[in-house]
């Protein structure tokens, strides 16, 4: 299982589906921890009933049915489902209304949806906001460049309340999941994807309620990551580029032409003394 | 989050050539530098060292020249690349510069033995002549350029032709492979240059495609992958060395693609702000 694990790891971002699916049949007895472990784009399916998308995830999966979060059915039906709490759901359409708007706001467009459960122990709740945006020509995007250009987001939160139920201790580990290519302009294909992960903790006070909190914490982590991305996306990558090839022509300290240049202007100075 | 226990509890497994085909699968795409930590994997999740063993064979030798390794001569005469242009057949691959064909394990990543290469299977001395200027400019090109690059200058066309007798091509070899693990970085560039030499016309004619992928896996994992494809003719003139203007519009070409890559990461950038 280990060794499944760090072959996900380390098989290019772009061919991660079909390295699952291939462990998934080599290895059929870990589905389900191959499944929970590993981040894949979101898929998506239709709720007839409601007449909207919703996000399919390892949380809203019992077999090999997927639960809505709108109508709370399963699809493929199944009759006796997981189904959360009453009060738990009560919560949960509160969230999907809350990032559905939030969703709207920031991405003009996308398919969210959010996810309450009961975790193992008991204790508190946990929830997954997923976000989904698809930028390309065929998506809403706005512009022709990108032939293909998606955003997908999962953020999982466990909540636990302290005893005098005054705050919630909040534990937030969010995966961005970007994937974009250039439509073949003269420049030739060129393509950037992959995922970034972050976690994030808090304790707020629950007097405004706990999914107050929660969009507080996703806005701030959506905010860091997409200012992450310069960094991590566009620029290492970029900077890994110019280890392998240099600059040319750009004498800085730090490239291997300079470098040389600047021990043999060390050297002369040494020797003229 | 929930697993139903199916009726059978029984699950279809794989037929042997259905494994092997996975295995060869991952260890095709293993990354610059990562092969070894894949084939470890690959061998857990096989769970049969035999399967391991034919998916290996069967991978390797693909896997190598695809990423065109390259490896020590026993003799100490330096290193040899693993290309289609140099290969002799499974197993032997020519090394243009030392004039000497490399025998290799492809599993083990390993030149075995070194012999000197046949009259037939290297250039006239006139063509030997244009390979031998282009290979000395290309490796001070890659040299200053490629940190731990390598490179090679094959004949692929015209290889018998003589003074008068007509055009010939060269293929410029150009690859740079990194992994760095604790700074969570890797990659690889390629640059296959074709070079149609015609020298009544004094021409040479190139065509070249460069491809790049780098790799970086901090708190994530992400990947950037290009190529592009150049076309370019330049003017052999009396009295300049050949290879020394060939390796000039290859450079030229290769420092213009680096610069355009950098543009297309920034605009990328902007699009991506835009519509999120």
């Amino acid at each position: 299982m280990e060794a499944a694990m760090d072959l996900m790891r380390r098989m290019p971002p772009s061919l991660s589906q079909q390295a699952l699916d291939s462990l998934l049949a080599l290895l059929p007895a870990h589905s389900s921890q191959l499944l929970s472990r590993s981040d894949q784009p979101l898929q998506v399916a239709w709720d007839e009933e409601f007449d909207k998308d919703y996000l399919l995830c390892d949380y809203n999966r019992d077999g090999d049915s997927y639960r809505s979060p709108w109508s709370s059915k399963y699809k493929p039906e199944l009759e006796d489902g997981v189904q959360p709490s009453a009060e738990l759901r009560k919560l949960e359409q509160e969230a999907n209304e809350v990032f559905s708007i939030y969703r709207d706001q920031y991405y003009e467009g996308g398919i969210s949806s959010v996810y309450v459960w009961e975790p193992e122990d008991g204790k508190g709740f946990a929830a997954c906001v997923l976000i989904k945006k698809d930028g390309s020509d065929a998506g809403d995007g706005r512009r022709g460049l990108l032939q293909e250009g998606s955003w997908d987001a999962i953020h999982v939160i466990e909540v636990k309340e302290d005893e005098d139920h005054q705050f919630g201790h909040y534990c937030l580990t969010s995966t961005v999941m970007l994937a974009l290519t250039t439509a073949n302009q003269s420049s030739g294909p060129f393509s950037l994807s992959g995922s970034i992960t972050r976690q994030m903790e808090s304790d707020l006070s629950i007097e405004n309620g706990h999914l107050c909190n929660i969009g507080r914490l996703v806005e701030e982590m959506e905010s860091k990551l997409r200012n992450g991305l310069d960094q991590v996306y566009f620029g290492k990558t970029k900077e890994v580029v110019f280890t392998l090839r240099e600059p040319l022509g750009v004498m800085s300290a730090t490239s291997h032409v300079g470098q040389s240049l600047q021990r043999m202007i060390v050297n002369d100075l040494g020797r003229s003394r | 989050m929930e697993d139903r226990i199916s009726e059978e509890d029984e699950y279809e497994e794989l037929a042997d050539d259905q494994k092997v085909a996975i295995g060869k699968w991952f260890l095709l795409n293993a990354p610059p530098g990562q092969v070894s930590q894949v084939a470890k994997d690959v061998r857990e999740v096989l769970m049969d060292e035999r399967l391991y063993d034919q998916a290996a064979k069967e991978a390797f030798p693909e896997y190598n020249v695809k990423n065109m390794i390259s490896l020590e001569m026993p003799d100490g005469s330096g290193q040899v690349l693993l290309t289609e242009f140099g290969q002799l057949d499974r197993s032997r691959y020519l090394d243009p510069r030392t004039a000497s064909v490399a025998v290799v394990d492809h599993v083990k990543q390993v030149c075995t033995e070194v012999r000197p290469a046949d009259d037939e299977d290297l250039p006239s001395a006139y063509v030997e002549g244009f390979r031998f200027s282009v290979d000395a400019a290309l490796m001070k090109y890659v040299d200053d350029a490629f940190q731990g690059g390598e490179c090679s200058v094959y004949c692929t066309k015209g290889k018998d032709v003589e003074k008068s007798g007509g055009e010939f091509e060269l293929t410029v070899v150009i690859c740079n492979s990194s992994y760095s693990p604790k700074n969570f970085r890797g990659g690889c560039w390629q640059s296959v240059w074709r070079v149609l030499i015609n020298e009544e016309l004094r021409t040479a004619t190139l065509q070249g495609t460069i491809s790049v992928n780098a790799h970086y896996f901090e708190e994530g994992n992400v990947q950037l992958e290009s190529s592009r494809k150049f076309n370019d003719t330049v003017t052999l003139q009396d009295g300049k060395d050949a290879g020394t203007t060939i390796v000039h519009v290859i450079e030229h070409l290769e420092s213009v693609y680096l610069s355009s890559l950098e543009v297309m990461v920034k605009s990328l950038f902007e699009v991506d702000a835009v519509w999120l």
